[in-house]
């Protein structure tokens, strides 16, 4: 929504009447972000403990649901292998827009210890666009919960007027 | 897969399919069960496994002996103890590396630190999948508390990697025996409060009780281990009954199933198993710590490049989810010629088509989460 | 029981189907017995008092294109005895038949599947001989020697890209960029050693 006037100093200026708009809705989306629990492997029980009462992953406002139609992004615990890619992409076709995905460990990252195997998919980002990497094998609650925060400060620079997703998305990583 | 039960529904009755899975909360892990219902009892619960095939005995015969050890975590990685020590143990059988008496008392006490932490899991995740959220905060209170342990002791909170063929890789830090004591004396208060806020609990035990009972044959012949096969009334435990390590240095009890609210073998019983193990296991450490020899931690002259020669040997440890065992081939080289790992997990999700039918589907929750599953052990 | 008195009490009964025990200088020893008698043997070991076979352990198979076949591998132990054994049973690696456990120990069932998966070995008698870890599409047998990846599945490539391609283009990217805003390049025209190095 940019008008350009003539600020009558010489040149275009462009106004973005919602800018301020857009930082109260932001507001309250990055504090609000629900997650998938998409525990796949070992970095499942590590996203179970960021959960549990110690690193308490619900005080970012970050609350897991079980249902993909309820949740604002997905975080890909564990190694994809080709029998669940399917189903990882019809998860992440299910949620609503605006979505995300973390990557959580080296495993969905790039296959990581698994990249010999037959089995295993090279990488999460393979089938579905990956928006914040975390690494680490598996990566500490105190990792993930820098990821969400991450994830949460593009989400808070996110602008109204461009918030459709590009095809090839891949903006930030931690 | 869907074609195959499809086939035998009828369009007059009330029977339908239901997909319960892979991504689905109670399943533990991804795990996917075709269930074919009527009404709200089930007529037959398929399940559909390898969504977490990693390939892992394929990856053995390339990485050398002593770089498989880190994939055997992954083999089971909420006790990742046992994977550890029941390979170490296999090619220390084909091999003929004695350990040290010291590494064996500390595989046995990261090895029942382990079994507590997995144990915590199992038990809250159960009561989770019934309906009740707080035991499973409350169980990963303690995990956390445990974690901090072996990560004192080996820098890993999940997959330790702390064992080596022929000993372990780290000796006991400074003042770790009085921090694990502490936290003993803080289980065992924490062991009571937990029973009282939901072993004993009415609407749990209605809700587990009489519920999926398997019988101790059935449970024998579908090869059924650990707390599974204890929670139907027979009474073994590799650790007494064919010990290995330090355990036959220790007094300890085997909980079996008694049928205390039901049937022996239903699914309270074998949940009770396991709150009864973790107790043992709290005995199990204290005494180990106390007896504690000094030496060293790891075998003289293990060759970095190891070569074995050829022949084949099993080992088996009791793993928190039962007998798990390790079948090692060698052929004279430096690499495996085959590994194998014998898992708990595997047999028991065979035993669940048999015994789903006529169970409500509320009740195929509750037989899952007592069998406590995790799917990298089906999968491997 | 040991290996030899079990295999002395199989002799007795089945002859030279029983092969005599074999196995490395260290580690287990196994009997080699004949596919086509394999059941009753097996029966005979589950329901012989003083065998008491009731417990299968693993059912699992090893690939040796060397001498072109695959063995079958069982484990047992007995829970009353607390005694075990190892069987082997070999097949063609063209064609692996071998007939199934799965009447006498009910676990062989997914034992058996999962061989049959990975390894292609076909068990007659099997009630639902079907791929158990692997999706119903996938071609091969991986954990034969000579499997050879088939390179992705359903258009999901296999192939990684190199990082430090993509690390190095983020570089230049990025050089490029201190490039273009380092200050004015131009003006004082006689300082100016050091661009070769940059280079």
């Amino acid at each position: 929504m940019a008008n350009k006037v003539d600020s009558g100093v010489g040149g275009d200026v462009t106004l973005f009447h919602t800018s301020q708009l857009d930082q109260l809705i932001n507001m309250a989306r990055e504090n609000s972000l629900w997650y998938l629990l998409f525990g796949l492997a070992c970095c499942g029980i590590e996203l179970i403990q960021t959960g549990g009462p110690r690193a308490d992953l619900m005080r970012f406002g970050a609350i897991p649901r079980a249902s993909p139609r309820q949740a604002d992004f997905m975080i890909v615990a564990g190694t994809l292998t080709y029998k669940m890619a399917e189903r990882a992409k019809l998860l992440y076709d299910q949620m609503s827009e605006p979505k995300y995905v973390i990557s959580m460990g080296s495993c969905a990252n790039c296959g990581g210890l698994f990249q010999p195997a037959y089995s295993v998919c090279k990488g999460v980002d393979k089938v579905i666009p990956v928006d914040v990497y975390v690494p680490g094998c598996p990566p500490r609650p105190e990792a993930l919960t820098e990821g969400l925060l991450r994830l949460q400060e593009l989400v808070r620079n996110e602008r109204w007027s461009d918030k459709r997703r590009p095809a090839e998305a891949g903006a930030g990583t931690a | 897969m869907e074609k195959l039960i499809l086939r035998r529904v009828d369009q007059n009755n009330e029977e339908m399919i239901l997909n319960f899975g892979p991504q689905h909360p109670s399943t533990h892990g991804v795990i996917n069960f075709i269930v074919q219902t009527d009404g709200e009892v089930i007529t037959r619960a398929v399940p559909d496994v390898g969504y977490l095939h990693r390939s892992l005995e394929k990856i053995g015969e390339s990485t050398g002996w002593h770089g498989y050890m880190p994939y055997t975590d992954r083999i089971d990685y909420v006790a990742a103890m046992f994977p550890n020590e029941g390979y170490a143990t296999a090619v220390e059988r084909l091999t003929g590396i004695e350990v040290p008496r010291r590494a064996q008392y500390l595989r046995a006490i990261s090895g029942e630190l382990c079994r507590i932490a997995s144990h915590l899991i199992s038990v809250g995740t159960m009561a989770m999948d019934i309906g009740a959220f707080t035991p499973m905060l409350h169980g990963v209170r303690e995990r956390e508390t445990i974690n901090d342990l072996i990560e004192a002791l080996c820098g890993a909170r999940l997959t330790y990697n702390y064992h080596r063929i022929g000993g372990v890789a780290f000796d006991l830090p400074e003042g770790w025996r009085d921090r694990t004591l502490a936290f003993l004396d803080h289980f065992d208060r924490f062991l009571v409060e937990f029973d009282r806020l939901i072993t004993f609990n009415e609407i749990y035990i209605r809700r587990l009780a009489n519920v999926a009972v398997i019988p101790g044959p059935m449970a024998v012949d579908y090869g059924l281990v650990g707390p599974n096969l204890r929670g139907s009334g027979v009474d073994w435990d590799v650790r007494r009954d064919l010990p290995y390590g330090a355990y036959s240095d220790f007094e300890f009890s085997i909980p079996v199933g008694q049928g205390m609210f039901g049937t022996v073998g239903d699914s309270f019983d074998r949940y009770f198993c396991r709150v009864r193990e973790m107790g043992e296991s709290s005995k199990i450490v204290r005494q180990a710590l106390e007896k504690l020899p000094d030496g060293e931690i790891m075998a003289p002259k293990v060759q970095r490049n190891l070569k074995v020669e050829a022949g084949e040997a099993l080992s088996r440890v009791e793993s928190a989810r039962g007998e798990m065992a390790f079948y090692v081939v060698a052929d004279g080289t430096n690499k495996a010629y085959r590994i194998r790992a014998r898992t708990g997990s595997f047999t028991a999700m065979g035993i669940i088509e048999p015994l789903s039918r006529g169970l409500m589907v509320a009740d195929l929750v509750a037989l899952i989460a007592s069998l406590d599953v995790v799917a990298p052990e089906i999968d491997r | 029981m040991t290996t030899s008195e079990i295999h002395e009490l199989l002799r007795a009964r089945f002859g030279d189907d029983v092969a005599a025990p074999a196995g490395g200088p260290r580690g287990d020893q196994f009997l080699l017995v004949k596919g086509a008698r394999l059941i009753e043997i097996a029966r005979f070991l589950k329901e012989t008092p003083g065998l008491q076979f009731d417990f299968c352990e693993d059912l699992t198979a090893v690939d040796w294109p060397k001498r072109n076949v695959i063995e079958v591998v069982i484990h047992l132990l007995s829970y009353p005895l607390r005694h075990s054994l190892v069987l082997k049973v070999e097949a063609d690696r063209a064609a692996p038949v071998v007939p199934s456990l799965e009447p006498v120990w009910k676990t062989a069932d997914w034992f058996e599947r999962e061989v049959y998966d990975l390894f292609g070995v076909t068990f007659t008698g099997h009630p639902d001989l079907r791929r158990i870890m692997l999706p119903d599409d996938w071609v091969g047998f991986p954990l034969r020697k000579d499997y050879e990846e088939a390179g992705g599945w359903h258009g999901i490539t296999n192939v990684r890209a190199d990082p430090l391609v993509e690390l190095k283009r983020l570089d230049d990217a990025a050089r490029a960029e201190v490039a273009r805003s380092a200050p004015p390049p131009p003006p004082p025209a006689p300082a100016a050693p050091p661009p070769p190095e940059k280079a």
